[in-house]
């Protein structure tokens, strides 16, 4: 069994990788997504992969660059949030 | 067919209201949150959208403030339950409903709270100076009926935020949300409590409370909410906190139909087409012989609501409200679930006949409920 998940914090962002970002309710979720999708920051909504959380919810993949996404986190609680290589995520703080 | 109990729910609803909920129970159908599949997402973005616009109706910010219960009767249950601890006292007046009379009376019975009831005028109007006069140290919080069922007067609440003080001030805008503008931040009020099949035109099963930052309820029910599954700890972020189970999801998405009409109508424009109604109805009750009209006092615009009682002297409101079932009048009869407001207005414990039109109700149809009346009041 793999988790994939990787015990290595990472402290700056790589931008060739994908961002998941999980939020505690489905309201933010939405809300988020109606940011980006006004702010033209390409994303995707996904189940929240299970080696992450064994919550039931939806997160958002970041495809975009992180950076563009960062200002309008404010006002969010972030529940957690990863990085993805393909292969390990990275627990990451946005 | 003349349906005027328009203030027990609006009938019949725009077509907006029905094409969204059939619209969800066809194509739509999912378990908002609970699922990642695109039914369940398609859901759960209606109410997102849903909470979003009703949010910004009632000139509000945090969308996630705003949460959705069964009914007006709930939300209200939802503050008083949940905000009142022993010791603390309430004002109240005498026009509430007994959604608002039942729980607090509960609470005086089982956990020690208080709670002052100050009397309006035969026209069913609150004096602020009296009801400054009630509060005191330990008042917790002021519970005010923006507009009655009864009488269809509307309290100045812009001037009650200023009396209460330190309490919090919960409004019950059952009558006046959709009839009549309505901003929760220029009029101060903390925790803003409505249903929404009246004048929002859902259908029936929908009501809200939008509950300010930094109050903290405790929730009715505890259960699923789609978050936080791994923990046995209920949710402390909104709207999960007090939204546990199942929503009722084609209700709204009716209600999101209704919000689209009344953007496209304009509330001004709803406000003075009810008014314009109210007029023909209550100078037309007043020139029949022998039928009093219960407050509506004078004819100022948005003075009231378009909601009225009157009685037929020398019959029972019964009687009245019978006679016009017969001629295919719909109207409510009774107390109208406030005792209170009719001990107020001198009607206790016969009641009166309820006429609410609707936005949606004719001057001929006023016309034909007055010929109605008249007719009844001549035998």
């Amino acid at each position: 069994m793999t988790s994939g998940l990787s015990s290595r914090r990472s402290g700056k962002l790589p931008k060739d990788k994908t961002v998941f970002i999980l939020f505690y309710t489905i309201h933010d979720v939405l809300r988020m997504e109606k940011i980006l999708k006004e702010k033209g920051i390409m994303h995707e909504l996904v189940p929240v992969p299970r080696n992450l959380s064994s919550d039931c919810g939806m997160c958002i993949k970041l495809i975009d660059d992180v950076e563009r996404a960062r200002p309008h986190l404010e006002g969010f609680e972030v529940e957690r949030s990863f990085s993805f290589d393909g292969e390990n995520y990275d627990p990451i703080t946005l | 067919m003349i349906y005027l109990d328009n203030a027990a729910t609006s009938f019949p609803k725009p077509p907006e209201t029905i094409r969204l909920l059939n619209d969800f129970v066809n194509n739509v159908g999912g378990n908002p949150g609970r699922s990642g599949h695109t039914l369940s997402l398609e859901a759960a973005r209606i109410i997102f959208d849903t909470r979003e616009k009703l949010t910004d109706f009632i000139g509000m910010k945090d969308s996630e403030r705003l949460v959705f219960t069964q009914n007006g009767t709930e939300a209200l249950n939802l503050a008083i339950l949940g905000l009142l601890k022993e010791n603390d006292h309430v004002v109240t007046t005498s026009m509430e409903h007994n959604s608002v009379m039942r729980p607090l009376e509960f609470l005086r019975l089982h956990r020690g709270v208080s709670y002052t009831v100050v009397p309006c005028s035969a026209e069913g109007l609150l004096d602020p100076g009296e009801l400054a006069k009630a509060i005191k140290k330990d008042t917790k919080a002021v519970i005010i009926n923006h507009g009655s069922n009864v009488t269809g007067t509307l309290q100045p609440i812009e001037l009650v935020k200023d009396m209460a003080g330190d309490a919090l001030f919960i409004v019950d805008a059952c009558q006046t949300i959709g009839s009549v503008p309505l901003d929760m931040e220029k009029a101060g009020i903390d925790i803003l409590c409505f249903s929404c099949h009246k004048s929002l035109f859902s259908i029936q099963g929908v009501g809200a409370a939008y509950v300010r930052k930094g109050i903290d309820l405790t929730p009715l029910k505890f259960g699923g909410t789609g978050s936080k599954s791994e923990s046995i700890d209920h949710p402390a972020f909104l709207p999960d906190r007090y939204e546990s189970g199942t929503p009722n999801t084609p209700g709204i998405a009716s209600l999101l139909g209704g919000l689209t009409f009344i953007g496209n109508e304009g509330i001004e424009k709803i406000a003075a087409r009810k008014d314009t109604i109210r007029e023909l109805l209550v100078k037309g009750l007043r020139d029949i012989d022998g039928v009093a009209v219960y407050g509506h006092e004078t004819l100022r615009p948005r003075s009231c609501l378009a909601v009225v009682s009157f009685n037929i002297k020398g019959k029972l409101a019964s009687e009245t409200g019978y006679e016009l079932n017969k001629r295919s009048i719909y109207t409510r009869v009774g107390l109208h679930c406030c005792p209170a407001a009719h001990q107020a207005i001198g009607t206790f414990p016969q009641g009166t006949v309820r006429a609410a039109p609707g936005y949606f109700t004719e001057e001929d149809d006023v016309r034909s409920f007055l010929e109605a009346v008249r007719e009844i009041a001549e035998r």
